[in-house]
């Protein structure tokens, strides 16, 4: 299973950026098509994207587009061109129910038809970033197959609730978070923290990143390479952890050889959840 | 005394060359004069001290680069040469610089015909390969200048050698005043060979003055000028780290390379360039070192202010100082704790009795072009023009026990490594490990290495599989065409030819 | 495609590429170049102009290119993207691109 930790925002027009962004090894990769490029420049942006969706040198990393809503005449042609492009992820900005996400479901679904692309394939993800996202946030994530994740917009969400940032423990997101996150267990999707803004606070990050990381949150929308390293170190599980681990997965393995359901570990119980953890821990610690 | 010498020729017959005593200051006129005795070093101008010195029409002069990109020294003095109508000059710089394009008028005019330099930058490296010199360009290493120097190749007539502060005598410092460049390492060494020696100084202090990195005894004139070098240019970078994520990405991985290399352990001793990921690898360097508890023996350089700051976190125990990159490593040198001063000859010279680099461990180096055999380009540029140094590269690299290339794989559409380097610098056999942000190549030479690289985890790769990963992104680029004619001599620091330089074509 | 005004699209910062599309004075196609990398990438970079102009199917046009090291995938781009804004061109067809 593809591990989420990392997803890192490229503006879609930064032609440097987006000539270079995999060497820093992300997750995934997010063009950005929407708040980062002007309007005068959305068409430009959308075929320098396209040719990256294409080159051999994102072949290996998971990319994403995030298009404009589609209500707007910018979305729909970054729509077609994401999904022709081989976008392995369609990131829709302020979704804020499920008929949003059908709608795009039936758009992306025609457009896998006329190309040929195997429909389904093109998955998608929702932004939410209002407080009619939140409430709605069971609905949407189970709004089609093709959902895959569902994003917290930070910034976009406290205008909204005409609140802002406070620092420390942020009580102010706390619903938001609990909420988006609940409704991406319960569909069984992964889900991404707030994007950090200052990248020079290194200290702000990594406190607001172990918050993400102890709500159960699988990572976090990133805005520049230099918070990935961290990000991936502070997932990765310390020595006792993978330690513990490794000795659930061989109990588990015992059990099994065995013919036993359930077994025990050190007076836990190693059932099916706990398994499942185990592996999280491997993969993680595997890819730091 | 006169019948004595003649009674002595006659008794000792080859002993006839002997003079007879003529009076205390017979052969030291001067002391007889109580001003001249402490003063008669002293030029009003800086067209006395070069009437002076006994220059003449072909003669060889020389300078040091220790101001760098601030430096005001040489353009003032080739700029007066040039007026007082001298010609046909060798000019033997430590280096040039991009501050040094004015003297592209005086190689058209022909009061400089030959030059002997390290690098070359900017308008003068240009105009030397389209071909303004008759004689080609030697290009030297730092180490391989105090060669050509000791065999006589390079004889300077006079040295003009900017300082911070001198006394009336000649005691010089360049980390002592209110003008520092740092240490004069290469200075030290035309101070020793150079017939005549002229100090060019920012400051004229009080005599005795020291600790003094060339002493009176090798100085002949000084004088005091208004501009020896621009201080908002020579204190530039209190080496701040880059923010370039890229950069981080080569220096963090370079550093992971040091710390598995099998040379990271308590007194090991490091060397690294003044680029930006090789300032930005001492930094995660140290703190490697902090945490595992490893202090380094010395650090030499090319002392840069992440080097300085690391010492002075008590993790390097002493700074061996040729050249001071930023005010940070000049100022630390001014306070001299565990910090010394060291010339050119100690540095690096093949053919001194001892030089620093052979006691390096590991040293980080950077690199313009690299090829499939690791030979290293940092002298011509991608468009085949003279655009930038030899340096030290050669010579620390030839010496340590493991000298790292870090460089970004690609940079723009050029790739950094190629099938062949327009300009062989440092031959491959010298490297040990090519880092870049899209993997690291380890020379087949090394299996020992790679094998430990690959166990910890490290991304090596063959070169092979770089370069295609950098055609693979830049597409394969047309070679550089050149004119036959031959416009730099590039000399191996034991002054055998490694490569030349040839005439850029201009037609497109 | 019919070049009707005068577009430009890219930029002059590094590892990026201007390309200024404008309609042709004498029914022909001009190209005009200036790379840091001419020497050992003009024909390359003629090369891709030329492809990426062919398959937008413009054959009278003059285009000046203004390159910064811009690897292909972003020279044909922003060739793209001047054509279709001097052609005034809304819709793509992606099989071409």
């Amino acid at each position: 299973m593809k591990l989420r930790r990392s997803m890192l925002f490229v503006p879609g027009d930064a032609a440097g950026m987006v000539s270079t962004s995999f060497v820093f090894k992300p997750d995934t990769i997010m063009f950005d098509l929407e708040d980062a490029v002007s309007p005068r420049e959305k068409d430009s942006a959308r075929l320098l994207v396209y040719q990256a969706l294409r080159h051999p040198a994102y072949r290996d990393i998971e990319t994403a587009v995030r298009i404009n809503e589609l209500n707007t005449e910018y979305g729909p042609k970054d729509l077609e061109m994401a999904v022709r492009g081989g976008a392995d992820i369609v990131r829709l900005p302020k979704t804020e129910t499920a008929a949003d996400i059908e709608l795009l479901d039936r758009h992306i679904t025609r457009i896998e038809r006329e190309c040929g692309r195997p429909i389904g394939q093109t998955r998608v993800m929702a932004a939410i970033e209002s407080a009619s996202g939140v409430v709605n946030a069971v609905s949407i994530t189970r709004a089609s197959p093709r959902m895959i994740a569902v994003a917290l917009a930070g910034f976009d969400y406290l205008v909204d609730m005409q609140s802002e940032r406070s620092g420390g423990s942020e009580p102010e997101l706390f619903y938001a978070r609990a909420a988006v996150l609940h409704a991406a267990r319960a569909a069984g999707i992964d889900a991404y923290d707030v994007a950090y803004g200052d990248v020079n606070d290194m200290d702000g990050f990594l406190r607001e990143v172990m918050i993400a990381k102890n709500l159960g949150f699988n990572g976090k929308s990133l805005i520049h390479p230099r918070q990935i390293k961290p990000l991936h170190k502070a997932y990765a599980p310390s020595r006792e952890e993978l330690a513990f681990a490794r000795r659930v997965i061989e109990a588990a393995e015992k059990a099994k050889h065995e013919g036993l359901g359930v077994t025990s570990l050190d007076g836990k119980m190693v059932d099916r959840p706990v398994i499942a953890h185990a592996e999280l821990v491997i993969r993680r610690a595997e890819a730091a | 005394m006169t019948e004595l010498v003649q009674e002595l020729a006659t008794q000792v017959p080859d002993l006839r060359k002997l003079e007879a005593f003529a009076g205390a200051a017979a052969h030291t006129p001067y002391l007889a004069d109580p001003q001249a005795k402490l003063r008669r070093k002293l030029c009003v101008s800086l067209e006395d001290a070069i009437r002076r010195s006994g220059l003449r029409d072909g003669m060889t002069i020389s300078f040091h680069h220790a101001f760098r990109e601030g430096d005001k020294v040489i353009n003032q003095a080739v700029g007066k040469m040039a007026e007082m109508g001298f010609k046909d000059l060798t000019l033997a710089t430590s280096s040039l610089l991009n501050c040094h394009d004015s003297l592209v008028e005086h190689l058209k005019s022909g009061v400089i015909t030959q030059i002997y330099t390290s690098g070359l930058r900017g308008k003068l490296g240009e105009a030397i390969s389209r071909g303004v010199l008759r004689r080609p360009v030697q290009i030297h290493s730092h180490g391989g200048r105090v060669n050509l120097l000791q065999s006589g190749e390079l004889k300077i007539h006079v040295a003009f050698l900017g300082v911070s502060c001198c006394d009336e005598f000649g005691n010089a410092s360049g980390s002592q005043g209110k003008l520092i460049c740092g240490a004069l390492g290469y200075a030290k060494v035309d101070a020793q060979y150079a017939r005549s020696v002229v100090l060019l100084t920012a400051e004229l202090v009080p005599f005795p003055n020291y600790p003094a990195s060339i002493s009176q005894d090798q100085v002949d004139l000084i004088v005091t000028l208004d501009e020896v070098g621009d201080p908002t240019l020579i204190s530039k970078g209190a080496a701040r780290t880059t923010r370039n994520p890229r950069e981080l990405l080569i220096a963090s991985l370079a550093a992971d390379v040091v710390e598995h290399s099998g040379y990271f352990r308590d007194g090991f001793s490091m060397q690294t360039g003044s680029g930006a990921s090789s300032i930005a690898a001492t930094r995660f360097l140290g703190e490697k070192m902090a945490e595992k508890g490893i202090t380094a023996s010395f650090a030499l350089g090319g002392i840069t202010g992440g080097i300085a700051d690391l010492h002075a976190k008590d993790l390097i125990k002493t700074l061996i100082d040729v050249q001071s990159f930023d005010s940070d490593a000049a100022e630390s040198l001014r306070l001299g704790k565990a910090h010394i001063e060291i010339s050119a000859n100690e540095y690096a010279n093949p053919t001194s009795k001892g030089a620093y680099v052979d006691r390096i461990d590991v040293v980080i180096l950077a690199a313009l072009e690299i090829d499939l055999d690791f030979n290293v380009n940092v002298i011509t540029g991608s468009d085949g023009v003279l655009r930038g140094a030899s340096g030290g590269h050669c010579d620390v690299a030839a010496a340590a026990n493991l000298a790292i290339v870090v460089a970004p794989l690609v940079r723009g559409r050029l790739p950094t490594v190629v099938s062949k380097v327009t300009t062989v610098i440092t031959p491959g056999e010298s490297i040990g490990v090519l880092v870049t942000d899209q993997g690291i190549a380890v020379n087949p030479k090394r299996p020992e290495l790679a094998k430990r690289l690959l166990d910890a985890g490290l991304p090596a790769v063959g070169v092979e599989e770089l370069h295609r990963r950098a055609i693979a992104l830049t597409g394969e680029p047309e070679p550089l065409r050149f004119l036959d004619r031959i416009v730099g001599v590039i000399r191996y620091r034991d002054g055998t030819v490694i490569d030349v330089v040839r005439q850029v074509d201009e037609r497109a | 495609m019919d070049i009707l005004k005068n577009a430009i699209a890219g930029t002059l910062e590094s590892s990026d590429v201007l390309v200024k599309v404008s309609p042709s004075q004498d029914g022909t196609l001009t190209l005009h170049i200036q790379s840091e990398v001419i020497k050992q990438f003009g024909k390359q970079i003629r090369a891709t102009v030329m492809q990426t102009l062919e398959a937008l199917s413009v054959s009278a046009a003059t285009v000046v290119v203004s390159d910064k090291g811009a690897l292909d995938c972003v020279l044909r781009a922003r060739v793209q993207a001047a054509v279709l804004r001097a052609a005034d061109a809304t819709d793509l067809d992606w099989n071409v691109l």
